[in-house]
């Protein structure tokens, strides 16, 4: 236990090492070796971490570490008085923090073995500082996951955000991806800046930040079911927080264009771990929650709204990617529906799933594109199956299990929320099961326009045609995405560096004349081990109605235990029967998402174009994504923009004026002085040197320089002398 | 004839010491000047003798050839200022030595 320090310090430590010394000299064998190797190393004591704690007795299993203090004791006003502040550096590792652990270190380390040779084109020192970015993006992640206060979190939930931008804008000369970046950044501000404010009236209310004190405080307190009180106001500040996080109504519009970054990082933080930040930090707040019912309908309904919005519009994205961002969106709704149905075991078993098959997802897709040559357009994708069987297989798995097919993970996950939702209130139900039928649905569109039908991508016959040549050469040129990475690729200083390094991956040329392969074997491995975690997962939540335990959820009750009291529904679960008859229709439904999209799309290919026609509105809103972009870039960011010319006018009209006019008055003011002195105070001194000097004027005729009236004067003086001695006497 | 007197030490001192003055005054080589200076020194001498001759004091004899050997000295030195005078001027004239003014 004492190790899970370990796990945190880990990858800050491959980190620094990459960082500080990898720029410069290391190779990419050896900045890949360290990144994955920390990872591994932290993997291992996670997973060491568990089964230590697994072997305790369920209300053991929490262990706190204090790392240090942080800072020290501050008397502070809070509502019951002033209570001294301090703060420490905690880690606390319970059955929340430890499924967590899992999860980011696990998926963490696949995608660093799968990047490692998906960046292979990087130039070295970008390698190593993608590996740098990378491993301090794991180490803040465990930093909030880890934390034992709210403090702790937040500095790991900064950390984590910091990584984000800069991984999202990792190809920062690329115009779009620098936005991007800057764009989750800003987005990504107002949710800190509610779970800051959160934070103070945490520390306000309750004169401690610590997770387990509040939870203790909290449950002495009775629940706010009619007002708006101040646990409300807590809770509502953190869920800010989180919408901004975990990509929400209404900051839910910079994960679709964090796409821009390097595919693992798409894994790795805009799908499986960053992302859920939020939800992880509305499970590790549930005593609030719980008291806040109000609240917790509210983030019901934005999960739900969330989850049916994002779902609508990844319906007609043609960019995979961003079809997957939008599906992480709408899962990430799922998810808080969970949350605001009270079943925060269910919320992270979906968490647990959803990183398992969309990191799948993502990096399967990172796979297509990269034997794509950039391509991220599923229109000139299409028939990929045979070329990538591998890819194809374990992208099917993920695809069925966000689908929702038993026995994969998905299912069971999906089911858990939908049976809660089905509890807690129909119409959240109605929504999350549509939403279950769209994702169904786009996911089969995705895998249908990639991997079936005929091939729609650049031709690559290995026909030595010239006019073959000259295309696959033009193509090569002008593809429109990771061009600067395959710019990178062939700069004569890397061809010779790193020649031996690339000697497995043919030349963009010969590729192209064999068209689109399976990547390379960490790319393959890494694919192949998160399908067994998809297919896996699962089975920690099989439900209790179908025979299975729900073991998730009994591990996790220790963590929700505290503080808490029993929700509505709860108590009163489904019979049997009707939870197998739930679960039968979720599959109906999925099913038939899944039918209805293999017929649109491999079947009849025409069908969607016609009904695009047929309601040109409602599609052009979709693919628009209903202008909130635009929506934000007319209110916010024009607001924004003209409120600083504002600003920029009164500034110049009004302090610059003033500035300036005081300038002018010192001026006047020192010219005066100036006058003053040249005229006054010099005048005196000039004066007085002139006088000398004109009286030395006439003195000084007296210095001939000639010796003879020196000896003259001296004789007239002699003479004159004895004269007055002789005579005068 | 008239035995020599102090007085008469005297006249001859004072004479040689007005003819000394006069050339330093009036002369322009700078030449004439040094010879001037020792004979205004020579009087001087001729005076120290003179007394001590008078007084039966050998002070004053001794006196006289100090003087002799710091006018030896002062000859070297005047002489060896007109010689580098000389050199950067091609005159003797005294009126041309005056840039050791204001």
């Amino acid at each position: 236990m004492k190790l899970i320090l370990f796990i945190p310090l880990l990858p800050a430590a491959g980190a620094a090492l990459n960082g500080l010394i990898g720029v410069r000299w290391f190779g990419r064998r050896v900045s890949g070796f360290v990144a994955c190797a920390v990872m591994a190393l932290a993997c291992g004591l996670s997973i060491g971490a568990f089964a230590s704690l697994l072997a305790l007795p369920p209300e053991a299993r929490v262990h706190d570490i204090v790392l240090g203090h942080w800072i020290p004791a501050i008397p502070l006003e809070t509502a019951t008085g002033i209570v001294m502040f301090s703060a420490s550096w905690t880690a606390r590792i319970d059955p929340l923090a430890a499924i967590m652990l899992l999860v980011v270190t696990g998926v963490g380390f696949l995608i660093h073995v799968y990047a490692t040779a998906y960046m292979k084109d990087e130039p070295r020192s970008g390698y190593a500082r993608f590996f740098c970015y990378l491993n301090l993006f794991c180490f803040f992640m465990l930093v909030l996951v880890l934390a034992g206060n709210f403090l702790v979190m937040f500095v790991g939930w900064e950390g984590v955000g910091l990584c984000s931008y800069l991984l999202i804008g990792f190809w920062h000369e690329k115009h779009s991806a620098a936005n991007a970046g800057k764009k989750a950044f800003l987005v990504n501000r107002i949710g800190d800046w509610g779970f800051l404010l959160g934070i103070f009236l945490v520390f306000f209310t309750f004169g401690t930040l610590d997770f387990r004190e509040v939870a203790l405080t909290v449950g002495t307190m009775s629940p706010e079911t009619t007002g708006f009180g101040v646990l409300s106001a807590i809770c509502i500040l953190l869920f800010v927080g989180a919408t901004g996080k975990s990509a929400q109504i209404p900051l839910h519009v910079w994960l679709p264009d964090a796409m821009e970054g390097p595919t693992p990082v798409s894994a790795l933080i805009h799908a499986a771990t960053m992302v859920t930040a939020g939800v992880y930090m509305v499970a590790r707040s549930s005593a609030l929650f719980v008291h806040a019912p109000l609240v917790m309908e509210i983030v019901a309904i934005v999960g739900a709204l969330t989850a049916l919005m994002a779902a609508t519009i990844a319906l007609v994205q043609t960019d995979i990617k961003r079809v997957l961002a939008y599906s992480t969106v709408s899962q990430l709704g799922y998810m808080f529906v969970a949350a605001g149905m009270g079943a925060f075991s269910a919320a992270v078993f979906h968490l647990v799933t959803h990183a398992f098959f969309k990191a799948l997802l993502f990096l399967g897709t990172g796979a297509v594109i990269h034997a794509m040559a950039g391509e991220q357009d599923m229109l000139r994708m299409g028939g990929l199956r045979k070329h990538m069987p591998v890819t194809f297989v374990t992208m099917m798995l993920g695809a069925l299990a966000m689908a929702g097919i038993p026995p994969l993970s998905g299912f069971f996950s999906k089911d858990e929320i939908l049976y809660h939702a089905f509890l807690g209130n129909r119409i959240l139900w109605g929504i999350t099961t549509a939403t279950t039928l769209l994702t169904a649905f786009y996911m089969f569109r995705l895998m249908s326009l990639t991997f079936y039908g005929k091939y729609r991508g650049p031709v690559y016959s290995a026909i030595a045609s010239p006019a073959a040549a000259a295309q696959a050469a033009a193509h090569g040129v002008d593809h429109p995405h990771d061009a600067r990475a395959h710019g990178e690729a062939h700069r004569p200083l890397h061809e010779v560096t790193h020649g031996g390094a690339d000697a497995d991956v043919p030349p963009d040329g010969s590729r192209r004349a064999r068209g689109p392969q399976e990547g390379p074997a960490a790319i393959t491995v890494a694919l192949m081990a998160l399908a067994v975690g998809v297919i896996v997962a699962g089975f920690m939540g099989v439900p209790q109605a179908i025979g299975g335990t729900n073991a998730i959820e009994r591990f996790l009750a220790p963590s929700f235990g505290l503080g808490a009291f029993p929700v509505g529904g709860a108590g009163v679960g489904l019979s049997r029967g009707g939870s197998i008859a739930l679960m039968l229709f979720s599959i109906l439904v999925s099913a038939a998402g899944i039918l209805t999209a293999r017929h649109f799309y491999t079947r009849n290919p025409e069908v969607p174009r016609r009904l695009a026609a047929r309601w040109p509105a409602a599609h052009t809103l979709l693919q628009n994504k209903y202008y909130l972009d635009e929506l934000y870039l007319a209110t916010i960011v024009r607001g924004t923009m003209a409120a600083a010319r504002g600003s920029f006018s009164f500034d110049r009209r009004v302090v610059d004026a003033a500035v300036n006019a005081f300038g002018w008055g010192t001026q006047i003011a020192a010219w005066f002085s100036h006058m003053f002195d040249k005229h006054v105070v010099d005048g005196i001194v000039n004066l007085a040197g002139g006088t000398a000097g004109r009286g030395s004027f006439l003195v000084r005729r007296l210095q001939t320089g000639l010796i003879q009236n020196y000896a003259l004067i001296i004789v007239l003086g002699l003479f004159a002398f004895l004269t007055v001695f002789l005579f005068a006497r | 004839m008239t035995p020599i007197t102090p007085y008469h030490y005297l006249v001859l001192s004072a004479a040689l010491f007005a003819i000394g003055v006069l050339g330093v005054m009036v002369r322009r080589n700078i030449i004439i000047l040094l010879m001037s200076i020792e004979l205004m020194l020579n009087a001087v001498n001729i005076n120290l003798a003179a007394f001590s001759y008078q007084l039966h004091n050998a002070a004053g004899q001794v006196f006289a050839i100090f003087v002799i050997a710091v006018a030896a000295a002062e000859a070297a030195v005047g002489l060896g200022i007109i010689l580098g005078f000389y050199r950067n001027k091609e005159t003797l004239n005294i009126d041309d030595m005056n840039i050791m003014r204001w």
